[in-house]
């Protein structure tokens, strides 16, 4: 940086020589101050989706930079919610990047007065192997009449309304091969 | 205009109309258009999305994480923010008004209460909103309404909210008293704290005529509303007015802002809302007029507003011509010399 | 609706700009009060009162719009002579005071069955199922009986004949009168007739009014009736199918529709097919007989059934073993959540996945809630934060009063972080049945999966344990089609791959374009007919995002909407019987006589080429028996049902009866509650008897803007906890008067169930109400606190016993009952001491938690 560049920077230089003598505008504007961008021009990435809250269904448009979400925007093409979202889709991104979030899986087991850790896959042969015992000591194969049952009310599932369609129906699906039929929903709430 | 000149009153730099602050604050001529807010509370719902999608680009602190009393309600109705500072650039106020039955219409922009009665079909699609398809105090038969009622429970309702925000003033205090140039009225028009430059002193605080700025205890330094300040340069609107969800908040030119209020309280005015008004609008008032300005339904008071601000520098440049001129008495001329001498 | 769903809400005020009346009708004075034109306060719970109220205003003043009434609607039909109207007593015919449920064969038409397109069809007791055949002629005439012709009922299209529809409605609300609903619902009589005045002069040819409601209209004993009872105004004004028009339900879930459609619920299979009753030799055939009506677009309930038999067990599903229908399980009643949680509480039932639903506060009763989670064998909580049913075998309320101890909760406990809805894609069908698709924006952190990876290697794991079992119960196990393509390092499923498989492939593997090219041969596949379309060229259409300034204003090229990308439900209706627009003005779908097809704005809801004047001939079923002004096509009959002969578990029409906890009696029947509602009697769900003047006062549940249902996703957020960072109640300066409640401060509120504290908001915009000679006070009371996370406060739920709708066993949680006095709730073992002595002072029978 030459001594004239340097000279330029400082405020009372510019304010002294330029059009703003009571350094109020152009003349005390920093550098910082002026390369100043909008965070979402950084991302690599803007990918398009739908506000998780309510059944509006308003658009939203993820902005990503090196695989974290920088910003939740609305979407001004969705001609639902033209770009806008309330103070809850506009907090979704605080929503995902939550520094509560739990990323872990805990357990506790019986009785116990802790949460422990647990591996993801551990834990998933674990809960198989439970479905399955609990499936096999719910399981009614006739009623007292002798009407054919075919089913088991060794456990049941209660999903929330956040889930995607997809997942409802590998939820249904799986559960209906497994002869379960307490499947239910926030939607009875 | 010079230094001098302004120190001796030549020009009204600090107060008064002034069509464009920003030239007068050194940008060149081709710098863009002055911008605004017109925050219309004839039709904001209080939904606080400003509030969250404000600090959520902003990256401004909760109040858990800058206040002592975390998460406690306020009792102001739906109102827990309380007011503008340092970690609020939004602040959607909440007015619970009581009225004798019959002295006010239930919603606060009451489209379809006054003009058309209700058998005439209209066009809805097309008809200027002139009123309402349905006129329901025709409606209403003149005896008892409420009949049911007892007199105790014959009190109307009105629930005002409005979205505050710093009003960017053609004269802005802030700006004017700040003795590190951390503020500075940008190419837009706008009042932008520079959190680089800013020291903290808190000699801002005292001078914003609507209490908008304050000093944040967690780093000291003195924030406010930037009208989002980097988004503009980028074509983006600020983050309150885009999430708005019922465009209470408009942003834009602020020319064209002051036309669609001024055509918003017409046809308020000729709904029989005689109540709204426009405030921050006009360019004579004592700051200048405001680069955010707002329909309101109510005195701003009502609001929590100042009924007339005025700019807290308004009397500088007399107070310094004749701080000055005792200089000059004095034979201190080197000061002022020092200052002239910079001309070109 | 501006208070739940702001975002929505732009169009209400957009249409207000243009002239619009808005009119609030609510209990509570909202952000939608604020800017309505006119906010009507009621009495929670007087919703049919109010409704019939409407209804006789209409009949009486014959506002009804005519033509349309004539044209779409049940209206001429003859009800049967042994139909006997609920009247003075409040009951219908067909009531068995003994099993508190309805036999409601005797509410059918003159001459005909007319079969219910949802709700009660089949019937699970053998004995309504006999009565129930014996009435229907297809089955009696032989299994699958091709010949089977319907037969119409009678009719008077004078609409002069007591018996017909239209006599039988208008004598059924007759005692809805203006002074009737005033006294019931506390509103001035003048009130209601501008209500009255202003739906009906804004609805007609030229304009049309529109119905939002919200769960404040499910969550009843009579919910389902509270919808009926909408339906038949908007029906008799001419408002369905229509512009403008419609009784719009705003969910309040990203994809709350989504999980009726593809259902997470016992009672159903995806697209609205029942799900199977337990039956002596009950076959696919048999099942269809019992379930499908024959014609109409159920009439091809076969084909929709096979195809999602074919998509789940594939070749093992032949025309020989019933496409597999067998290995679907069977129902012998109510399994709905609460009966879950009954039997959780009694030990009957053993494991449980919460997923993404926070019961612990969420639901009513919280304590029902808790009980049952720490009565099971293990529990599986997928979620993001650590909600309250994660940890309440840890910080519960019952922890606290000493009821449960820790060290004695035999649960073990998996919580499973999940995905969030930018770390998958997938597709949410919002409230107006709309699925779009979200592309998948960044990886979840750490052990943070998808529900559609969690249950796919669930699946396959359970599957790989299984694998060679020689029991019969494994088959449809391993039978299954479960063979999705995986990509990344978590082998996460493909959603598309499963969208694909929802919307349905041909016999040589083409995706279907439309349900009507589902066959019944299991030649098609496909996991939910409605949806089928969506996948339509092999093009995911809920991925497309032609942005709204560049489409039409009804925006087809936005997402897509089931069924077949239709916008408006039922438009047939939108033309007059001849297929000519009602006016220019509200012009939609109509009849193109050039092209001999419908067009219009919209996807025609109607065969695209049959004519209004087609009239179908003498045995012609499935839509083929639907003539060219049958625009209902889902119905039987092609007819708005203003009467509802069938599907119903409470009556063929609406009626008042009191909240279960109600301060009032019932001023219009003396029939004081629903007499078929569904009640689980128990020591943890004690409930406070009606008109007690130990709990006084009514209490309200709902939502604040600031906060998302049981805050699983608000109350963790800073952002938003500090815009309501506190549980409050909201009462009227009157109540605080008459009970020493001070702004700010704290209140108790008590319930047979248990006592919680909230601070006190003092408001006008609560109001007393007057029900005859008294007084009512009504607390509001926002539901979505918890002791977990930043804003933390008691959970209203837990005020709420459990008493529920028959047809759709949903809880009555929007009203009920309860005492408030000043001052913090006792801690520990005194809580439960000072809830039972009010129970006692009301002579309440003692709680406890067996």
């Amino acid at each position: 940086m030459g001594v004239r560049t340097w000279l330029g920077e400082w405020p009372m230089f510019r304010q002294a020589t330029g059009s703003d003598p009571l350094g109020r505008g152009a003349a005390v504007q920093s550098p910082r101050t002026r390369a100043l961008e909008p965070r979402t021009r950084e991302a690599d990435e803007v990918v398009k989706s739908v506000c998780p809250y309510c059944a509006v269904g308003c658009g939203q448009n993820i902005y990503v930079r090196d695989g974290r979400v920088t910003q939740i925007e609305g979407d001004p093409d969705s001609p639902i919610s033209r770009g806008r979202l309330c103070p809850k889709g506009s907090a979704s991104t605080s929503l995902v990047t939550s520094p509560t979030r739990v990323t872990t899986v805990k357990y506790r087991r019986p009785y116990g007065t802790e949460w422990e850790d647990l591996d993801l896959d551990t834990a998933l042969d674990m809960i198989a192997d439970r479905v399955l015992d609990a499936r096999r000591r719910g399981w009614q194969d006739t009623d007292d009449q002798g009407r054919v049952l075919r089913r088991t009310l060794g456990f049941s599932s209660l999903g929330g309304a956040t889930l995607d369609n997809e997942e409802n129906y590998l939820i249904k699906k799986l559960f209906m091969a497994l002869g379960a039929i307490q499947v239910e929903n926030q939607a009875r709430i | 205009m010079t230094l001098f000149d302004a120190f001796s009153g030549a020009a009204s730099s600090l107060s008064g109309p002034l069509p464009d602050p920003s030239a007068d604050a050194g940008w060149s001529a081709e710098h863009p258009k002055r911008v605004g807010f017109f925050t219309d509370t004839s039709v904001c719902i209080g939904c606080k999305a400003c509030e969250v999608a404000c600090k959520e680009w902003n990256l401004v602190p909760d109040d858990g994480t800058d206040a002592s009393d975390l998460y406690r309600l306020t009792g102001m109705s739906y109102d827990n923010t309380g007011d503008l500072g340092a970690s609020t650039w939004r602040h959607v106020a909440f007015i619970e008004d009581v009225r004798p039955h019959g002295t006010a219409t239930t919603g606060h922009m009451p489209s379809g209460l006054p003009a058309l009665g209700g058998s005439l079909p209209r066009d809805a699609a097309s008809a200027p909103p002139d009123g309402g398809t349905v006129d329901l105090l025709a409606l209403l038969p003149d005896t008892g309404a409420h009949g049911q009622q007892t007199p105790d429970d014959e009190r109307d309702v009105r629930w005002l909210m409005s979205s505050d925000v710093c009003k960017h003033c053609t004269h802005a205090g802030c700006l004017d008293v700040c003795p590190t140039g951390a503020l500075f009225r940008t190419e837009f028009g706008t009042v932008v704290v520079q959190d680089d430059i800013c020291n903290g002193c808190g000699y801002c605080v005292p001078s914003c005529p609507y209490g908008v700025i304050d000093v944040r205890e967690s780093d000291g330094g003195a924030h406010k509303c930037t009208l989002c300040y980097d988004r503009l340069g980028e074509g983006l609107e600020p983050a309150c007015a885009k999430a708005c969800p019922t465009n209470s908040i408009q942003f834009g030119d602020l020319d064209e802002l002051q036309a669609a209020a001024d055509a918003r309280l017409a046809e308020l005015h000729g709904r029989g809302v005689e109540e709204a008004r426009l405030y921050g609008r006009d360019p004579d008032d004592g700051v200048g007029g405001d680069g955010a300005f707002f329909l309101l339904l109510d005195e701003p008071e009502v609001y929590g507003l100042p009924p007339d601000p005025i700019v807290t520098t308004r009397d500088l440049p007399e107070m310094w011509r004749n701080a000055a001129l005792t200089a000059l008495g004095l034979g201190a001329a080197a000061v002022a010399a020092f200052f002239t001498g910079g001309r070109r | 609706m501006a208070e739940a769903h702001p975002v929505g809400f732009q169009w209400v005020m957009e249409a207000k700009a243009r002239g619009a009346t808005v009119i609030h009708v609510d209990p509570r004075f909202t952000r939608t009060s604020a800017v309505a034109d006119l906010h009507v306060p009621f009495r929670a719970g007087a919703d049919i009162a109010f409704l019939g109220g409407l209804i006789n205003y209409v009949l009486t003043e014959g506002k009804d719009f005519r033509e349309y009434v004539t044209a779409f609607t049940n209206a001429a039909e003859l009800v049967g002579e042994d139909f006997a109207d609920a009247d003075v007593e409040g009951v219908f015919s067909g009531y068995n005071a003994e099993t508190g449920r309805y036999d409601p064969i005797s509410w059918q038409m003159d001459g005909a069955y007319e079969a219910p397109a949802a709700g009660q069809r089949d019937h699970w007791e053998p004995e309504l199922r006999e009565e129930h055949a014996a009435f229907t002629s297809d089955t009696a005439g032989g299994v699958g009986d091709q010949a089977y012709a319907p037969s119409d009922p009678e009719r008077d299209d004078t609409l002069q004949h007591p018996r017909c529809v239209y006599q039988v409605l208008k004598r059924h609300y007759a005692r809805y009168t203006p002074e009737a609903v005033s006294r019931v619902c506390g509103m001035g009589v003048e009130q209601f007739l501008a209500v009255a005045r202003a739906i009906t002069e804004n609805s007609g040819r030229e304009r049309t009014t529109a119905w939002v409601y919200s769960v404040g209209w499910t969550h009843h004993t009579v919910g389902a009736q509270y919808i009926r009872a909408a339906s038949i105004l908007q029906t008799l004004l001419g408002n369905m199918g229509r512009p403008g028009g419609g009784i719009l339900a705003l969910r309040g879930h990203a994809s709350i529709q989504g999980s009726t459609d593809i259902p997470t619920l016992y009672d159903l299979l995806p697209g609205y097919i029942p799900m199977p009753n337990a039956h002596l030799h009950e076959d696919l055939q048999s099942f269809l007989d019992a379930d499908a009506a024959k014609t109409g677009f159920w009439g091809h309930m076969d084909a929709y059934l096979v195809s999602l038999l074919k998509a789940w067990w594939g070749d093992a599903a032949t025309p020989e073993n019933d496409f597999a229908f067998d290995y679907l399980p069977r129902l012998t009643g109510n399994h709905g959540t609460y009966g879950i949680v009954r039997d959780q509480i009694d030990r009957k039932t053993f494991g449980y996945f919460l997923v993404g639903e926070n019961p612990a506060v969420g639901h009513a009763n919280g304590k029902m809630q808790r009980l049952g989670m720490a009565n099971l064998d293990w529990l599986v909580v997928r979620d993001m934060q650590m909600i309250e049913s994660a940890s309440f075998w840890k910080d519960g309320p019952e922890i606290e009063t000493g009821e449960l101890r820790t060290e004695d909760i035999g649960t073990e406990v998996f919580f499973l972080p999940c995905a969030n809805h930018t770390e998958k894609s997938g597709t949410f069908t919002n409230t107006q049945r709309l699925l779009q698709w979200r592309r998948e924006a960044v990886h979840p952190p750490g052990d943070a999966r998808s529900e559609l990876h969690f249950y796919f290697h669930l699946g396959k794991k359970i599957r790989e344990k299984l694998a060679g079992s020689t029991d019969d119960r494994d088959r449809p196990l391993l039978d299954l089609t479960w063979d999705y393509p995986t990509f990344g390092v978590h082998e996460e499923p493909d959603p598309q791959s499963v969208l694909a498989e929802i919307n349905g492939f041909d016999a040589d593997g083409n995706h279907l374009a439309s349900y009507t090219q589902m066959k019944a041969d299991g030649t098609t596949s496909g996991g939910c007919w409605i949806y089928t379309g969506v996948f339509k060229d092999g093009v995911n259409q809920a991925d497309r995002r032609t942005p709204g300034a560049e489409q039409t204003w009804v925006a087809p090229e936005w997402g897509w909407a089931w069924p077949a990308n239709r916008r408006t439900l039922y438009n047939r209706a939108s033309a007059d019987a001849d297929g000519k627009p009602w006016s220019e003005r509200k012009a939609y779908v109509w009849w193109d006589e050039e092209s001999g097809s419908w067009t219009g704005h919209d996807i025609p809801d109607f065969e695209a080429t049959k004519a209004p004047s087609y009239r179908p001939p003498e045995g012609a079923t499935v839509e083929d028996a639907l003539s060219g002004t049958d625009a209902f096509i889902m119905q039987a009959n092609g007819k708005a049902w203003l009467y509802a002969p069938t599907g119903l578990a409470d009556g063929p029409m609406p009626t008042h009866y009191e909240p279960v906890e109600s301060p009032v009696a019932n001023l219009l029947h003396d029939q004081q509650d629903n007499p078929a509602r569904e009640d689980i009697d128990r020591a943890w769900n004690r409930l406070n008897p009606a008109m007690s003047e130990t709990y006084p006062y009514v209490f309200l549940t709902y939502r604040l803007t600031e906060h998302h249902t049981a805050g699983g996703m608000s109350r963790f957020l800073g952002y938003l906890s500090e815009l309501q960072p506190e549980f409050f109640c909201e009462v009227s300066p009157a109540l605080a008067r008459e009970r020493n409640l001070e702004h700010l401060g704290y209140a108790t509120l008590i319930s047979a169930r248990t006592a919680i504290e909230a601070r006190v908001l003092v408001t006008e915009r609560m109001k007393p109400l007057r029900i005859g000679d008294q007084r009512i006070h009504q607390i509001g009371l926002p539901y979505h606190w918890g002791s977990n996370g930043l804003s933390v406060g008691d959970p209203a739920n837990d005020l709420l016993g459990v008493v529920m709708d028959p047809n759709v066993h949903i809880q009555e949680s929007k009203v009920a009952t309860c005492d408030i006095q000043p001052g913090r709730r006792p801690r520990g073992p005194a809580l439960l001491e000072f809830v039972e002595s009010y129970r006692r002072k009301a002579g309440v029978e003692p709680g406890g938690i067996t």
